[in-house]
């Protein structure tokens, strides 16, 4: 249960939505309700508003209203991305290029393709900050390389690609580029001709816009076709009824966000210096995951030495502190977070991986109340817990 | 022997109606044992006279147990019990909770200590997710390591009792510790058994050998009535 002073600190989960966002969507739910595809006047004020949210939207992305795709999530975004463009382009070639460190929306549909429709995927390993070497990303394109996907910014570890340069080096071998750009909507440069990609994943639910809502950005003259069938809308490529209410608050939501980025940016980026700075002055035998400065400013990840990730967050959580941990013990497979691991860190590290993601509520007394409780919860922990491992052991172990 | 308390956690509600709340990952006494944690070692000091130690998981694995036990030699009982955790709220709460079991009443019969089934531990936690059966099972394994060090050390060799894996599988080697993991972590039909092993794809004669396994391991941890997976 949620409570009136809990520090929500989970911020790369999901967002609440924006209470200027939520009014912008309320006339869509009982006045304005229509269906745009009716030939009625209820139709042409929906298709009107949806129309006119593509537009503003586009005019963000520096693109074209209908390279604008609205989807479902970032998952169906990731799917029809990946699926949509490798399927039309089977004829000539069968190789996918991406990294260890992706959202599984886009390691499963890789995974996916490969198991069933005989397609290849390479995985590019990340240095021990999560940055893919462009060199071999380069050496890895071969003739039959149709598509390349890395994520603009990493929702575990908030490392941020040099997504330009990935996006020069698909151009100059001719291959498409996808980038799933969900965590960095709220900070980043989503500017697509600026950026370079041809095809670009966004969703409402990280940026204070409602869940159940994406897009996929599709470059003109990009090849891909619909992985579902049905009425024709959203240019064949995503049939069903529009989600009108989601739509509008998806566009007011990122034209906010986008605003304010900057001042966001630096805003949160000198909350993530605090609270990483407390965090290593007073709990010994810890390491930050991720970049120290190509990272998101709103992401720190640490892994706590000989505490396991899970009891930490019970401890915080009970203290109404939200976070969220890589730890196996939260997810359903009972592996520890892949992305710990592909940064190098050894299993026992991964266990005891913990994240915070600041957001617009997100202020000075927050960090102060975490710096204040979290050390007496570690020493609590290290107290009861059989593991003395010291942080030179680990990192030597760590490739 | 008065049960020793520890709040490590100032806030926590030690006395709560099971009934009226739901707001918590685990049940009300799986939340208790984590935040108020019984009979954990806080001083290498106080096992200098303890007469049995155990330690099983890693922390790779994301759970480490290790446990120290006293023994009341002429009545064969356990009569003190300490333990240290590394892992999640419920491996801290089962160890917790098998600490208690041990030792309230005077202690525990050495031959009824080896009869703790980690459905047991289970069972007055009332209840934990199925998935975090596992944590259960490792403090029961903790507890026979220490039992079996204790016999070691005054040479009742006779009363060791190691967890040998068997080979049921001879084509793949699959042992019965192969398809106990594999209901630990949800396997509850064959097919799930076999999806996660491979048990019987080469090797057919093992197979009804492999379900009465399966039977018996979910029996064991998931008790008789109950085939669901949570």
């Amino acid at each position: 249960m949620s409570k009136m002073n809990d520090i929500y600190l989970d911020y790369a989960a999901t967002t609440y939505i924006d209470p200027v966002v939520k009014k912008s969507m309320e006339r869509y739910f009982t006045k304005d309700f229509g269906n745009p595809g009716s030939f009625n006047s209820y139709g042409l004020i929906a298709k009107k508003t949806v129309d006119d949210a593509r537009e503003r939207i586009a005019g963000i992305l520096n693109a074209d209203a209908n390279e604008i795709v609205f989807t479902g999530s970032g998952t169906e975004s990731i799917n029809l991305a990946i699926k949509g463009v490798a399927r039309v382009l089977r004829e000539k070639g069968k190789h996918i290029i991406t990294q260890k460190t992706e959202h599984h929306a886009v390691l499963e549909t890789c995974r996916y393709l490969e198991k069933e429709e005989g397609f290849e995927a390479t995985y590019l390993d990340v240095d021990k900050y999560g940055m893919i070497d462009l060199n071999e990303l380069e050496s890895s394109i071969r003739k039959d390389t149709v598509l390349i996907s890395i994520m603009y910014a990493n929702n575990e570890i908030g490392t941020i690609q040099l997504i330009k340069e990935i996006a020069n080096i698909a151009k100059k071998h001719g291959v498409i580029l996808h980038t799933d750009a969900c965590q960095a909507a709220g900070f980043l440069d989503i500017d697509v001709k600026n950026i370079g990609v041809d095809l670009m994943t966004l969703n409402g639910s990280k940026i204070y816009a409602p869940k159940g809502i994406g897009l996929l950005y599709v470059k003109k003259g990009t090849p891909i076709k619909a992985i579902m069938h049905g009425g024709g809308q959203e240019f064949g490529l995503r049939p069903g009824t529009e989600n009108v209410p989601s739509i509008v608050g998806f566009a007011r939501a990122l034209e906010l966000v986008q605003k304010n980025k900057d001042k966001e940016s630096k805003r949160l980026g000198k909350l993530r210096n605090m609270l990483i700075r407390g965090i290593m002055e007073k709990i010994p035998k810890t390491i930050l995951n991720g970049h120290p400065t190509m990272r998101l400013p709103n992401n720190v990840n640490v892994s706590i030495l000989n505490i396991e990730g899970e009891a930490l967050l019970l401890h915080l959580n009970e203290e109404g502190i939200c976070i969220s941990t890589g730890s196996a013990c939260t997810s359903n497979s009972l592996e520890p977070s892949h992305v710990i691991l592909a940064i190098g860190l050894p299993y026992e590290a991964a266990h005891g991986s913990i994240r915070f993601t600041l957001g617009k509520k997100t202020n000075k007394k927050d960090i102060e109340r975490v710096l204040e409780v979290m050390p007496g919860f570690v020493d609590s922990l290290r107290m009861i817990s059989p593991v003395h491992l010291e942080v030179n052991e680990i990192l030597n172990e760590a490739k | 022997m008065s049960e020793e308390l520890y709040v490590l956690h100032k806030d926590v509600r030690v006395k709560v109606d099971a009934k009226k709340t739901n707001d918590w990952f685990y049940s009300d006494t799986v939340k208790e044992h984590f935040f108020s944690p019984r009979n954990f070692l806080r001083d290498k000091h106080e096992i200098d006279d303890f007469d049995g130690y155990g330690d099983v998981g890693s922390a790779a694995c994301g759970d480490r147990m290790s446990m120290w036990i006293k023994i009341d030699k002429k009545n064969d009982k356990i009569i003190d019990c300490k333990w240290q955790t590394f892992g999640c709220g419920s491996a801290i709460s089962s160890t917790s909770m098998l600490s208690v079991m041990i030792i309230e009443n005077g202690g525990m019969k050495i031959d009824d200590a080896l009869k703790i089934k980690p459905q047991d531990i289970v069972k007055r936690l009332e209840e934990l997710p199925a998935r975090k059966y596992h944590c259960s099972v490792l403090g029961d394994k903790a507890l026979r390591a220490a039992i079996n060090d204790y016999f070691r050390k005054t040479k009742q060799y006779n009363r060791i009792v190691e967890e040998g894996a068997k080979v049921i599988d001879t084509a793949l080697k699959i042992t019965d510790k192969d398809i106990e993991e594999a209901v630990l972590e949800g396997a509850t039909t064959f097919e799930e058994l076999q999806k996660k092993t491979k048990i019987g794809v080469k090797d057919k004669s093992c197979i009804p050998e492999a379900k009465q396994l399966l039977k018996f391991y979910m029996e064991k941890y998931f008790g008789k009535e109950d085939g669901k997976n949570g």
